[in-house]
């Protein structure tokens, strides 16, 4: 139990798929102009990481490990994965058409958000069983949502700031998602738990 | 509903010094009655009354010189005899310094009433007399300007609350009339009581008026039904719902109306003036100004409506040419000129002080202290309405964060360390978002028009190719014939004539 | 070297199979983006974005044929509308489709008219009063200050007045004060 809760708080903050592992910035910095549309963002990859991480896990245990065909990881998970952010897709244009319209183009690029192919890849390279597998993308996807939402709510906060002309719109995002990333940096030191 | 002894305690508030025995010294002063009267057509909200009298006609006192129209709309009188000499727009004191419609008189020294009509309140039903006010022009003479006749056309109501407050800094006329025309006062609210079956009147009224509170509770030593409760002196205890909550307890929910909770709320000067048309039939012609700040003398005039302030500033031994604030320091807006006279909204005069010219005018950064969120008596957050309001982002105020909770009573302003004039700011937001609906609405209007003016076309077009295909199967082969024939042979005729002619 | 693949094969097939089952239970229809645009558009109905009306500009934008800079009357607040609900990037106005007007009303000489109806059938909001042979005169609450009926009118009677500022339609200001600069040359 305590290795579960440990891998959730690693993922969620100490190795913050975002900020410190600096991946599925595309995203980040894309989506995170509203609040709303952010929430919808993070909500649909923390359904394909989820769904994609143990799909990944069962394929590469049961399919790619017996046979020895580990070679053709990289491939199976992409398929895999573009085959889930599909189905997301048709769901939020059936459900939610508004969402879907704003979100646009950033939702078939969840494919190629290399957040969501790196989980399952760093899964089958530490080889976690499926608990473990499940609860790290599940972390993923919570500590990508996370520094999703607080910096949707900077961003909103910094329309009404008078940021100079040269620095507007996605200059100043750049500069706070660094700084963002240096105090996360301050998490180090949970892992001594 | 009981009214309980306690005395509630609203959120924020501030205690800024009073001012206010400066011009409590003295008693009322009358102004004489001026050469010339210059009354705004329109001293109410709502809609602008229809003017019944002509250039060069004579009017006597108290005559009605503009009538309402639908029912938000109030009178207009002469406050004195004279000729009409003018019937124009005219310097008028609005804070966006644009002139509207005024009356001018030339008054005849000889102050002549007109004939009222003295009526028995008890002999007449309730609808009789709410239709006589509607010609009495009386409004809600503490700001606001509000129909009376209106307010009263509400019944259910189980008590009446008077505001006596005048919490904001350096007007007293309240506090005069209190102490000087207590009868009527006194009258005015047993008319509202009777008129409206209400059973209780509460006066709320502040502790910094020791004598008008010993006068009062004098007074109403033998009613039962009117009782007097000492506030502690907070600005704005004056508020509507602020008053409401610190008598009862009761808080208004924020899209309600006191009215609906049975409970409805006068001013002092409204009352008085209500016991004067009832009684008298008098209706409303002159008000008590304050004229306070600045000047060699400061006093409370009684002053007809129309007066020019130039008069009054003259007696209180003011300075023309010194910035004047009608209204309070606190909610109160600057006069673009000198040029104007008194209206029914008119409670005070404020020349600016040497304290109040040498703060420093310039705005600073917001530092978010948040000083200003502990005095807001909305309860509201004036550092993120300032923000917002700020860089013109109108969608989240309204809904979020409830700007129009506001009731623009400067607290805020006046703690706030960068001197940033929030209220400024929230003003404009406001009249920005109420343009934006109006412009909402009219866009309706115009797609709903288009939109019928296509189907219209639509249908016309239908009907006219309807009609012609009926036309067509019902004229046979032969017929056709005929008329292409008869066609060629009086053109033929036409032709042949015009060949005459010309030869 | 088969079994690798005969198990991609059968992954792609499996993965086929659910989506193309599920987007036949997923089907969907057009999106109804056309009202919201049209919403946001100030139906002065002038044409001044190339097309014959507000709603054909919206539906114009929806299918992507038009841009959201071409509306003067809807200005910059109008743009920056469009570009927030379409998720796109705002555009300052395009000058080719003219350039903001203050608010104005026509007016018609009422010396000058012949009572000819041109100028009825030209107005898309059915703002003018009148018959053949008959005195026109516009509706001033209903005038959206198109412009349109300016070009039929054959004796050229119909002006444009602007909306003149008074107390009722007033609106408070942004804020601005002035520095007072007390001690300018101190030293």
């Amino acid at each position: 139990m305590k290795e579960y809760f440990l891998i959730i708080i690693g993922v969620v903050f100490v190795n913050n798929i975002v900020l410190t592992k600096i991946l599925g910035l595309c995203p980040f910095m894309g989506v995170s102009k509203k609040l709303d549309t952010s929430l919808s963002m993070s909500a649909a990859t923390a359904f394909v990481l989820t769904i994609g991480s143990i799909t990944s896990w069962l394929v590469n245990y049961y399919l790619l490990i017996p046979f020895n065909i580990e070679y053709l990881r990289t491939i199976a998970f992409i398929v895999i994965i573009a085959a889930v952010v599909q189905f997301t897709e048709m769901v939020m244009e059936k459900n939610y058409p508004y969402l879907y319209r704003v979100l646009g183009i950033f939702l078939p690029l969840i494919t190629t958000n290399c957040a969501v192919l790196g989980i399952p890849l760093l899964n089958a390279q530490l080889s976690h069983n499926l608990l473990e597998s499940a609860f790290f993308g599940l972390g993923g996807a919570l500590g990508f949502s996370f520094v999703l939402i607080l910096f949707a709510s900077l961003r909103e906060k910094f329309e009404g700031a008078d940021v100079p002309e040269s620095m507007k719109g996605t200059a100043i995002a750049m500069l706070t998602a660094g700084l963002m990333s240096l105090a996360f940096m301050g998490f180090i030191g949970l892992d001594r738990i | 509903m009981q009214i309980k002894d306690e005395i509630y305690k609203f959120f924020g508030g501030i205690k800024p010094n009073g001012h206010k025995n400066i011009s409590t010294l003295n008693p009322i002063k009358k102004i004489s009655i001026p050469k010339k009267l210059i009354i705004p057509v329109r001293q109410h909200v709502g809609k602008m009354p229809n003017i019944i009298v002509s250039e060069g006609e004579y009017v006597l006192k108290g005559q009605l010189i503009a009538e309402p129209v639908t029912n938000v709309s109030a009178a207009t009188h002469a406050s004195s005899s004279g000729k009409v000499i003018s019937i124009k727009k005219e310097d008028i004191p609005h804070p966006s310094g644009l002139p509207d419609m005024a009356v001018t008189i030339e008054t005849d020294g000889k102050d002549k009433w007109i004939e009222l009509e003295k009526f028995q309140t008890s002999k007449l039903s309730i609808e009789t007399l709410l239709e006589k006010m509607r010609f009495s022009g009386i409004v809600g003479l503490g700001g606001a300007t509000f129909p009376t006749h209106i307010k009263l056309n509400i019944n259910k109501i189980n008590t009446l609350i008077v505001n006596a407050a005048e919490c904001e800094p350096f007007i007293t006329c309240d506090d005069m009339a209190m102490q000087e025309k207590t009868d009527d006062f006194l009258l005015g609210i047993k008319e509202v009581m009777n008129l409206i079956k209400i059973p209780q009147a509460v006066i709320g009224i502040e502790e910094n008026k020791p004598l008008a509170i010993e006068k009062l509770s004098k007074s109403i030593a033998d009613d039962n039904s009117i009782s007097l409760k000492v506030i502690p002196t907070v600005y704005p205890s004056g508020d509507e719902k602020r008053l409401i909550y610190l008598i009862t307890g009761i808080k208004i929910a924020k899209e309600k109306r006191p009215a609906e909770y049975g409970i409805q709320v006068f001013n002092v000067a409204t009352l008085i003036s209500i016991a004067r048309f009832f009684n008298h039939g008098e209706p409303v012609i002159s008000r008590i100004v304050t004229v306070t700040g600045n000047v060699k003398k400061p006093n409370n005039y009684e002053a007809l409506i129309g007066t020019p302030i130039n008069e009054l500033l003259r007696d209180a031994g003011g300075d023309t040419n010194k910035e004047i604030i009608m209204g309070g320091p606190m909610m109160g807006f600057k006069l673009p000129s000198t040029n104007i006279a008194v209206t029914k909204a008119m409670n005070c005069l404020l020349t600016i002080t040497d304290e109040m010219e040498n703060k420093p005018s310039y705005e600073m950064p917001c530092i978010r202290c948040t000083k200003c969120v502990d005095v807001c008596p909305a309860q509201l957050q004036p550092q993120e309405l300032y923000w917002h309001a700020k860089s013109s982002q109108f969608e989240k105020l309204t809904n979020d964060y409830k700007l129009f909770d506001c009731i623009e009573c400067g607290c805020c302003s006046y703690v706030c360390p960068s001197n940033i004039p929030l209220v400024q700011y929230y003003r404009y937001a406001k009249s920005e978002i109420r343009e934006q609906k109006q412009s909402l609405d009219i866009a309706d209007i115009a797609r709903e028009r288009n939109d019928f003016r296509l189907l219209r076309i639509d249908r016309e077009k239908r009907e006219r190719a309807e009609r012609n295909a009926q036309r067509r199967s019902q004229v046979s082969e032969d017929d056709k014939k005929k008329l292409i024939d008869e066609k060629k042979a009086a053109i033929e005729a036409a032709l042949n004539r015009t060949k005459e002619q010309n030869l | 070297m088969i079994a690798s693949i005969l198990i991609l094969l059968g992954i792609t097939l499996i993965i086929g199979i659910t989506l193309g089952y599920a987007s036949i239970k997923f089907k969907t229809e057009g999106d109804p983006i056309v009202d919201k645009i049209d919403k946001i558009l100030p139906q002065t109905q002038c044409g001044q974005c190339g097309f014959p009306g507000c709603k054909p500009y919206a539906k114009a934008i929806s299918n992507g044929e038009a841009d959201i800079n071409q509306c003067p009357p809807g200005g910059d607040e109008g743009i920056h509308k469009l570009a927030e609900l379409l998720g796109v990037e705002y555009k300052p106005l395009n000058a080719e489709h003219g350039e903001p007007k203050p608010k104005s009303i026509a007016i018609i000489d009422e010396e000058t008219c012949i009572g000819c109806t041109l100028c009825i059938q030209a107005c898309p909001v059915d703002a003018i009063l009148g018959a053949a042979k008959q005195m026109h005169t516009i509706i001033e609450k209903e005038c959206t200050g198109c412009e349109l009926c300016l070009p039929p009118c054959p004796v050229d009677c119909i002006d444009m007045q602007v909306i003149p500022e008074t107390t009722d339609n007033w609106k408070w200001k942004y804020p601005i004060f002035k520095i007072n600069q007390k001690n300018k040359h101190a030293n």
